[in-house]
């Protein structure tokens, strides 16, 4: 079992996020590899954090941090994102950060999955007045999407299409053998 | 003593003599090869690609999205530096390595034209659609009914039994729905439709007396059929299937052809021309051009079979200039490279239903149903555009299950992303487009590409017609959506231009009139008899139905009635 299956298998029995989590992660072993990317460690750090608040751990499957989507943003935003999506995503890390010390006085990863939760809320509240006024305003200036958007957006494209995303919180079948148009439907997750 | 040199005595035209060559080893070129090599011909196969043989090079056959870097999007700089293709459906971190980058093969756009290619054993039948509707007398006397092209020198009689063929080989399922205008075929069994399609195929049969929705007649084996598996429901096809569990040259014609032991297959070839010899009005053979090295070489044969896909086949005979034929090689219509046709996928909707929350179903179905042409045929006439259209129709359900109420994170939040939300279906329009004598594609007099050839200048749009077409499309569905009960139903026109269909059609085209067209009812060229063109070049007309099949029965018909004629001496 490495560290990371150790520490989703951690969390998934305390049924939530491991407070302190980074340093379990990273105190009592020298760094953890990523691979390069416009993202620094401690920025991947960060987003899985901001995912696992978003996509939680719960009962029925591992959140985001297991599926690793911090790191999966890393080859995302470096590769698929043009530069200047690329500026507004590490500006608004520092934005997240400033706006977290600003309004709980920590860093982001040392609040309270609470805090955490609260603040996210906050963000979304932000970034959908930001998107709403982008849509309205439409002055041809073509304002870019909020940082927000765009890590809850990578969220939920990193977790499912993870595996853990598609085989724990969804059904996968990796090979159906058939086709059928029409079953009983009792409320199963959906198909991966 | 280097291969070149070797081509210029005697004994090297011997070793580069061959009784056929089929220029392309894709949809209709696999095809040729097969019948060819199967009557006993020793067959030369010229692809311009790689060779991809049959799962050792499909590379992201069994991987998952999680397995792929990017979960199956395309890296910015690929798509910025590959803007033509990055409007192409199929294009991504699975596939990419099927698709033609822009830049490899450079053409110019008079008007925009996004020109999909796929440069490999195999063509773009490893990444088809895989839909296989029947053409019929619709389709072929619409022509002559109208006065519009080039009299279609076949009618569905003449092809009705080399579809039979083709498709017992190919493996389609579907069902005997008995539409004279998609008519039946040989079928194995079919793909069954799941409930919100059944009641909107219920609702239309009922309400629109005449319109009918049926499951997409398609390559994908529902059995096992001819050595190849049955589809297993991963729609991962256009990666390739190691199963072969649909048809693609790779997987069925290719290995019958190399089966035989007369297959000579030689990739990496740009075919640069045809060879005529005036004195005995005959094609001799093709000069190539080795893509890697650039290197020359002349390869001989008493019949010639041009399968290089619709403009590429043109491009040939283009550039098959002699003394008798000084605009390209049987061009004495000035029809060759005109009357160049896309499908025109520009109409879509989207809407969705709240009934059936208690359904659902199990495994990928790999085609749609299909709604088939209503317009303009069985007492339907409109005044704002001729010919027809048709649907492609597919029903699911929605992941996740969020209301604007609920809280955006957390928790409660991932599990409704995890739930079964309402049915969705989506529509696509597949219109017919007309022949236009002006959209053509011609060849650049002082530009060429890497291999010397010159590059292909494509001066095309869809007009009135088409455009009228969209708009009907459009109400239409969004009538018959509402009269099955959906809601929040979209309609939007993409204003695609053309290309983006991938079914190029025309430029060489069929007809009965040598003056305006190219090639007779056998598909051979009017002027060169031993010369042969069966792929989309040589359609008449597109009809709506997807081409492929019908360029699969056309290269059998044509390469069946090639060996009789050479048995009998006449070619």
């Amino acid at each position: 079992m490495n560290r990371r299956d150790a520490l989703s298998t951690v969390s998934l029995i305390l049924g939530g996020t491991v407070v302190g989590s980074h340093a379990f992660l990273t105190g009592c072993q020298p760094k953890r590899s990523f691979k390069s990317g416009i993202l620094k460690p401690d920025d991947m750090i960060l987003l899985e954090e901001v995912a696992e608040t978003i996509l939680p751990t719960t009962e029925n499957s591992p959140g985001a941090k297991a599926a690793g989507v911090g790191e999966f943003m890393n080859p995302m935003i470096t590769d698929c994102y043009p530069e200047v999506e690329q500026q507004i995503f590490t500006a608004g890390l520092v934005q997240l950060e400033s706006t977290c010390k600003t309004q709980y006085g920590d860093r982001f990863i040392d609040l309270k999955p609470e805090q955490r939760h609260q603040f996210l809320l906050s963000l979304e509240k932000e970034a959908k007045e930001y998107n709403t006024d982008r849509e309205t305003k439409n002055d041809g200036t073509a304002p870019q999407p909020h940082y927000y958007s765009m890590i809850k957006q990578l969220t939920l494209l990193g977790y499912f299409t993870s595996e853990i995303g598609q085989t724990q919180a969804l059904r996968y079948l990796p090979v159906p053998g058939k086709y059928q148009g029409c079953i009983p439907y009792n409320g199963e997750p959906a198909w991966g | 003593m280097s291969v070149e040199s070797v081509n210029v005595n005697g004994k090297g035209i011997k070793q580069n003599t061959f009784d056929a060559i089929v220029i392309g080893a894709g949809m209709s070129g696999g095809w040729a090869a097969k019948e060819f090599c199967e009557k006993g011909l020793k067959t030369l196969v010229l692809e311009r690609g790689r060779n991809v043989e049959h799962i050792k090079d499909y590379p992201t056959a069994n991987k998952e999205d999680w397995e792929f870097e990017h979960r199956r999007q395309l890296p910015h700089n690929v798509r910025s530096e590959n803007p033509i293709l990055d409007r192409c459906y199929a294009w991504d971190e699975s596939t990419e390595h099927f698709f033609v980058k822009d830049n490899e093969h450079p053409y110019i756009q008079k008007k925009p034209f996004s020109w999909v290619k796929g440069y490999q054993v195999g063509g773009k039948s490893l990444m088809w659609a895989r839909m296989t509707q029947r053409w019929s007398d619709l389709d072929f006397e619409a022509n002559a009914k109208e006065g519009i092209g080039s009299d279609w020198p076949i009618r569905y009689k003449d092809i009705a039994p080399w579809y039979s063929y083709v498709e017992k080989f190919v493996g389609i399922s579907g069902n005997k729905d008995g539409l004279s205008q998609i008519p039946d075929g040989e079928f194995l069994p079919p793909l069954e439709m799941n409930c919100l399609e059944k009641h909107f195929k219920k609702t239309i049969e009922e309400k629109y007396p005449g319109r009918n929705l049926v499951t997409g007649r398609c390559a994908n084996l529902t059995q096992a059929h001819n050595g190849r598996n049955q589809c297993q429901n991963r729609t991962k096809c256009r990666r390739g299937c190691p199963l072969g569990g649909y048809f693609s040259a790779n997987s069925s014609t290719m290995p019958a052809a190399i089966a035989t032991g007369n297959l000579t297959l030689r990739p990496f070839s740009v075919v640069h021309s045809v060879i005529y010899d005036e004195t005995k009005n005959r094609a001799t053979g093709v000069r190539v051009i080795d893509s890697e090295t650039k290197e020359t070489f002349e390869y001989y044969a008493r019949v010639i079979f041009v399968n290089a896909s619709t403009i590429n086949t043109t491009l040939v005979l283009l550039n098959s200039t002699s003394n008798r034929f000084p605009n390209g090689l049987g061009n004495d219509s000035d029809a060759l490279g005109r009357y160049l046709m896309d499908h025109n996928y520009r109409a879509r909707l989207s809407a969705e239903h709240d009934g059936f929350t208690d359904q659902y179903y199990y495994g990928r179905k790999p085609t749609s149903c299909y709604l088939p042409r209503f317009r303009n045929f069985n007492g339907d006439k409109q005044d704002s555009f001729i010919r027809g259209y048709a649907y492609s129709l597919g029903a699911s359900r929605s992941r996740g299950n969020v209301q604007e109420s609920d809280e955006p994170i957390g928790a409660d939040y991932k599990e409704k992303l995890t739930q079964v939300g309402p049915w969705r279906v989506g529509l696509t329009g597949m219109g017919e487009c007309l022949p236009y004598a002006d959209n053509r594609i011609t060849l650049s007099k002082d530009q060429t590409d890497q291999w010397g050839m010159p590059l292909i200048e494509i001066d095309a749009e869809f007009k009135e017609n088409e455009e009228a077409m969209v708009e009907d499309i459009l109400d239409q569905g969004e009538e018959m959506l509402d009269a099955a009960g959906f809601k929040d139903i979209q309609k939007s026109d993409s204003k695609n231009h053309m290309g983006l269909g991938i079914h190029e059609m025309g430029t060489a085209r069929m007809g009965k009139d040598p003056k305006n067209s190219v090639l007779n009812g056998n598909n051979q060229l009017h002027a060169v008899k031993n010369v042969f063109v069966t792929d989309g070049a040589s359609m008449a007309s597109t009809a709506c139905q997807n081409p492929s099949i019908t360029y699969m029965a056309l290269t059998a018909r044509a390469t069946d009635f090639a060996v009789s004629e050479m048995n009998k001496g006449n070619l």
